[in-house]
């Protein structure tokens, strides 16, 4: 059965249905519907709801809470993310498994609270310090995120690894009818052989992202390495519309992506097949798929609500096999339809004044 | 094996301590209180379902030397990080460890605010009135005119401000439940000590809120005393500022 559901709240509901119970949060715009939907729902459901007092203790409650095994999350927007980067670097070096929603808003600094995409390098290449790796995920619909959600949890506790949804406060605001998965059992929830329970049946377990020999620490460095790998060989999500004997192939995530559906259509009416290649996964990025598809077209150009982040991944993907023009709009404007549209059409026109 | 050749044991190695050799200087009060932590926890048969958090500071690797399952938070965040445990696992034990500086300086919001929400978990705080494991940096609790790495000239008022009392301030939180302040240069108030720390764990079994002790400790390396010295200047200076004593206890009165 569908149900309409409020981006922000339909994201909570499904973390709830995912098992997870325990929420640690600070508000901030455009994310506290999140927040307050878990502060409504977890009694309900004998969860527990904590207002921090700060990002840096919401990370560090999650960090305590992980550590005990069962599953927990957060939510957040840009500048709550920036101060949760210490504690994201500890929870990735103890292999904690936890879940963040980064619902990304305008920046540098406080910026504006309007929906944007500069939050990627933040997101897929570090923020916080050390050689660490974060699966991230980007919805671009509602029922997406819903379903991203249910997976986010399964693969952090598979690979004890942190695990973001990048939203942005486009995809948090809107109304959509979405269908929700059913409520897990928590009796089916994974054991975790490495969880701080009390040391009474099992020899004392420590969690730590520290080791004082370089040489141990290289070891455990070595192990998150291995970790990551598989995660880039299993875990690569894409969608592609379209790209089958395309003019041109568009790259864009979440609600760029979404744009970018609807500048398809427009095109298709002026006779320009237009592809779409959408990462589902950014961090592991679809390098390999996407260097296939560079063989068929001349150009790959990157749409995003930044001034170019994706487009650094892309390049990588592309690896020299066809031009990476880039077009975009940060700071909480969205780039509508039309102006991709009005990219497109300079690129083509460009190359048939090189031909 | 040696007990069949002693007639008495008096003492032995608490069983919540792993037996791995302390790290501390020679004189270093650490040593003494995880002892204390270690013969509490055994008394009140609470080693299986404790849950230590250990600090970023000289102590760092107290969860190896405690027999119990644990963490190292990062620098002043293990009230966050107890927080998480206990609300995750109410039933069980949860306490911090921690020193000066990641209390008072970088971990205050951290601790007020655990203290303010009446967070049951137990925090035992080591104030050496310096930043041991750095190599003896002014600390928050640095005593005026005290020559440290980073206040060469003594510690002023002008530039640094006054030595922060932590169990004066965290008093006055309604969520505290447990707050004493104590130290361990003899035989007699190690004891005193020790009953401080039992209550405390205690309050937490209750469930009455926050508890901390505040331990009055020696860093003679970055004094630059002999142990015996260091204990003195600690009974002579820290104590003025840092006066001893019960400043919360709600133990009596129930809720
Ligand atoms: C974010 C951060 N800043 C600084 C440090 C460096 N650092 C490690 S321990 C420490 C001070 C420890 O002093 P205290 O808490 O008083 O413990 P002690 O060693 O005196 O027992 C500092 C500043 C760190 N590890 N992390
Ligand atoms: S440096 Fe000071 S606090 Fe650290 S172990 Fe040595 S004496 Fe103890
Ligand atoms: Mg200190």
């Amino acid at each position: 059965m569908k149900m309409l559901f409020k981006g922000t709240e339909a994201i909570a509901e499904a973390a709830i249905r995912a098992g997870c119970r325990l929420y640690f949060g600070y508000p901030i715009t455009p994310q506290s519907e999140l927040t307050e939907y878990m502060s409504r729902r977890l009694p309900e459901v004998n969860g527990t709801f904590l207002q921090a007092e700060s990002e840096v203790a919401t990370v560090n409650m999650m960090y305590g809470a992980s550590c005990t095994g069962r599953r927990v999350m957060t939510s957040t927007s840009s500048p709550g993310f920036s101060l949760m980067m210490e504690g994201i670097s500890y929870m990735a070096g103890a292999q904690l498994p936890a879940v963040f929603v980064n619902v990304v808003r305008g920046g540098p600094g406080l910026g504006d609270i309007q929906p944007a995409q500069s939050d990627y390098f933040q997101a897929t290449k570090g923020g916080g310090h050390g050689d660490y790796r974060m699966i991230v995920l980007a919805p671009h619909t509602i029922q997406e995120a819903v379903d991203l959600m249910n997976l986010a949890f399964d693969l952090a506790d598979k690979y004890r690894m942190l695990v973001t949804i990048l939203a942005d406060g486009m995809l948090g605001q809107m109304m959509e009818p979405v269908e929700f998965h059913e409520m897990r059992d928590l009796r089916d929830m994974p054991q975790k052989e490495w969880a701080l329970t009390g040391a009474s049946d099992h020899k004392p377990r420590k969690v730590t992202s520290f080791d004082i020999d370089p040489y141990e620490l290289e070891k455990m460095n070595l192990r998150y390495q291995a970790t990551y790998k598989k995660v880039e060989e299993n875990e690569v999500r894409y969608e592609e519309i379209n790209t089958k004997d395309a003019d041109i192939i568009v790259a864009a995530y979440g609600t760029m992506a979404r744009i970018v559906k609807t500048t398809i259509r427009m095109a298709k009416e002026e006779g320009i097949k237009v592809g779409l290649f959408r990462p589902i996964t950014l961090w592991p990025f679809p390098y390999k798929r996407l260097n296939e598809l560079a063989d068929t077209v001349k150009n790959v150009l990157t749409v995003e609500m930044s001034y170019g982040q994706m487009l650094e991944d892309v390049k990588l993907g592309v690896n020299g096999k066809a031009n990476t023009p880039f077009y975009g709009r940060s700071a909480g404007v969205v780039p509508t339809p039309t102006e991709v549209l009005e990219a497109i059409k300079k690129i083509m026109v460009g190359d048939l004044n090189g031909r | 094996m040696v007990d069949k050749a002693v007639d008495k044991v008096i003492a032995r190695m608490p069983k919540s301590l792993s037996g791995k050799e302390f790290t501390y200087c020679p004189g270093c009060h650490h040593g003494i209180v995880h002892r204390l932590i270690a013969e509490v926890i055994d008394e009140l048969g609470i080693a299986g379902k404790t849950l230590l958090v250990a600090p970023v500071g000289c102590s760092v690797f107290a969860y190896e030397f405690f027999d119990l399952d644990g963490t190292v938070a990062a620098h002043g965040r293990a009230p966050a990080v107890a927080t998480g445990m206990k609300r995750a696992l109410p039933d069980r034990i949860v306490f911090t460890y921690q020193g000066d500086g990641d209390l008072a300086s970088i971990g205050t919001a951290e601790i007020v605010h655990a203290a303010n929400r009446g967070e049951n978990i137990t925090t035992i705080f080591i104030n050496n009135a310096v930043y041991g494991m750095t190599g003896g940096q002014m600390a928050p609790t640095t005593l005026l005119g005290q020559k440290t790495t980073t206040t060469p000239y003594g510690r002023t008022v002008k530039a640094n401000g006054y030595p922060i009392r932590m169990s004066e301030m965290l008093s006055t939180l309604e969520g505290s439940a447990y707050i004493e302040r104590v130290m361990v240069t003899t035989p007699q108030n190690t004891i005193k000590a020790k009953r401080a720390i039992k209550k405390a764990f205690e309050t937490q079994i209750k469930g009455l809120g926050f508890s901390m002790v505040e331990v009055l400790s020696t860093c003679p390396t970055n004094w630059g005393m002999t142990p015996i010295e260091a204990s003195k200047w600690l009974e002579e200076n820290m104590t003025k500022q840092f006066p001893l004593g019960v400043y919360v206890d709600k133990t009596k009165g129930g809720n």
